[in-house]
């Protein structure tokens, strides 16, 4: 008896541990949609013009902004996406003759979204056109996200008393994207900062450039593999962390620190309540009570 | 009788031979164009070709290789070097006034045969070369000094009279 108890363990963990460790029928690889689309960002090109938050405050009918589009004294602070403005352009003044750098800020719409990762109540979709949207109706406005973004992307109608929720660009997913348009900002841009197509072919067109034209771009294309790869990618004929980019991000996505300690979940509930039983079985030599506690085999209690 | 005759044709000759332009170009070069691709927002812009014409000397600075002349970008010159006139030297002839159509990204993507797959639309090479260049000689380069905004545009932009209320 003892040995087939032995043996009937020692089968039920090499099964466990076997399914544990083959990681690729539980940890499935995708590399994402192939279709996806991207918005290449050539920041050599762009003259904050601030067309493109215009296009989006009409397209996505946000509120009034505080001062016309046309004006370019915002450029004196620093500005973020709220929920007013879900693209901003800052200004930088870098070492290069005095020539200010513009920058466009928005969703990156990245391939493994840290926020999509953190939402408790999975308000965040991933479309296979590769926009990053969200369902303000799921959200619970609990900020986790904004928390999660390395970018600091997601705005929050801290202006609503009783339904603040996350707002965000949405690739104008609703009005545009889904019926093969470009975006709004990608449209009206008069200098072609913004190039739209299949983010696969965008990022050969990027090295394309700094390959044709050497000396006019840093040789590396912003968000090409940070964070596991985003969606609008970048071209800076400047360093980017002159230019408000974060660079010490790292190529892994936000959901890399917790993947690798989830998918040993499934092994360790199969194999740590047979090996431990197995063990305190061993150890009491196949009693698993004494018989300090008077009771009969059987007897109805 | 016969000189008379002589001399008439020959005044006629000096004569149709100073009214014809000498400057060696194609005569059909307009003096200026009308670019109407903003109306949505702007007013169209009376183009003054001559102007540039005078002003650039090169045509191929604006037209590439289309007109005829050289190129003269070390970039173009390793295919371009022997490139003469094109039937088509327009801008909205080769630049697509909407490059982001699904249509124009399809076409471009499937045709194996395009070398030139990064090509700027209408909108992007105008403001990129017409604006590049008027920067690098002090000439205007504000939207409106080219042209100007019609109220839909002031609407666009929240401006003038199209300031909304604020929140």
């Amino acid at each position: 008896m003892k040995r087939r108890d032995f043996l009937k363990a020692c089968t039920i963990c090499g099964a466990a541990a076997s399914l544990g460790f083959s990681r690729q029928a539980w940890g499935v690889s995708f590399e994402g949609y192939p279709d996806r689309m991207g918005v290449l960002v050539d920041l050599t090109r762009c003259i904050g013009c601030r067309s493109c938050e215009a296009a989006c405050n009409k397209e996505q009918q946000l509120s009034a902004p505080a001062l016309p589009f046309d004006d370019l004294s915002v450029f004196e602070n620093k500005r973020r996406p709220t929920e007013w403005a879900y693209t901003v352009v800052n200004r930088y003044e870098t070492k290069k003759e005095g020539v200010p750098v513009y920058r466009k800020v928005q969703c990156n719409h990245c391939n493994e979204p840290a926020c999509l990762t953190s939402c408790l109540v999975n308000a965040y979709t991933k479309t296979k056109e590769g926009a990053v949207i969200y369902n303000p109706k799921v959200c619970i406005g609990c900020r986790a996200c904004m928390v999660a973004c390395p970018f600091s992307i997601p705005g929050y109608s801290y202006s609503s008393a009783f339904n603040p929720v996350v707002k965000k660009c949405i690739f104008c997913y609703d009005t545009r994207l889904k019926y093969g348009k470009p975006p709004a900002c990608v449209e009206i841009c008069p200098q072609e900062v913004l190039t739209f197509g299949r983010l696969n072919d965008l990022i050969k067109v990027g090295h394309e450039r700094i390959r044709q034209i050497p000396g006019k771009y840093i040789d590396h294309i912003y968000g090409e593999k940070e964070m596991g790869g985003t969606g609008w990618i970048y071209l800076s004929g400047v360093p980017f962390d002159q230019i408000g980019f974060d660079t010490t991000l790292g190529n892994e996505p936000i959901i890399s620190n917790v993947k690798e300690f989830l998918a040993f979940i499934p092994m360790v509930l199969a194999i740590w309540p047979a090996l431990f039983s197995g063990l305190h079985l061993l150890s009491n030599n196949g009693k698993d009570h004494d018989n300090s506690i008077p009771h009969q085999e059987g007897a109805e209690p | 009788m016969n000189t008379d005759r002589n001399l008439l044709f020959g005044g006629i000759l000096m004569i149709a031979l100073i009214i014809t332009p000498i400057d060696g170009r194609s005569q059909d070069i307009p003096d200026s164009i009308n670019l109407d691709s903003l109306v949505q927002y702007y007013e169209m812009v009376n183009f003054d070709h001559a102007k540039h014409v005078g002003l650039s000397k090169d045509c191929a600075v604006c037209h590439h290789h289309t007109t005829g002349t050289a190129v003269e970008s070390a970039i173009c010159i390793r295919c371009h070097k022997n490139s003469g006139a094109n039937a088509v030297v327009s801008c909205r002839g080769c630049h697509a006034a909407r490059p982001f159509s699904a249509e124009t990204i399809n076409a471009n993507r499937q045709n194996p045969l395009t070398y030139h797959k990064d090509k700027v639309g209408l909108r992007g090479a105008y403001h990129q070369s017409c604006r590049g260049c008027h920067v690098q000689y002090g000439a205007p380069t504000g939207c409106q000094d080219c042209h100007s905004r019609k109220k839909e545009g002031d609407a666009l932009y929240d401006a003038a009279k199209y300031v909304r209320k604020l929140r």
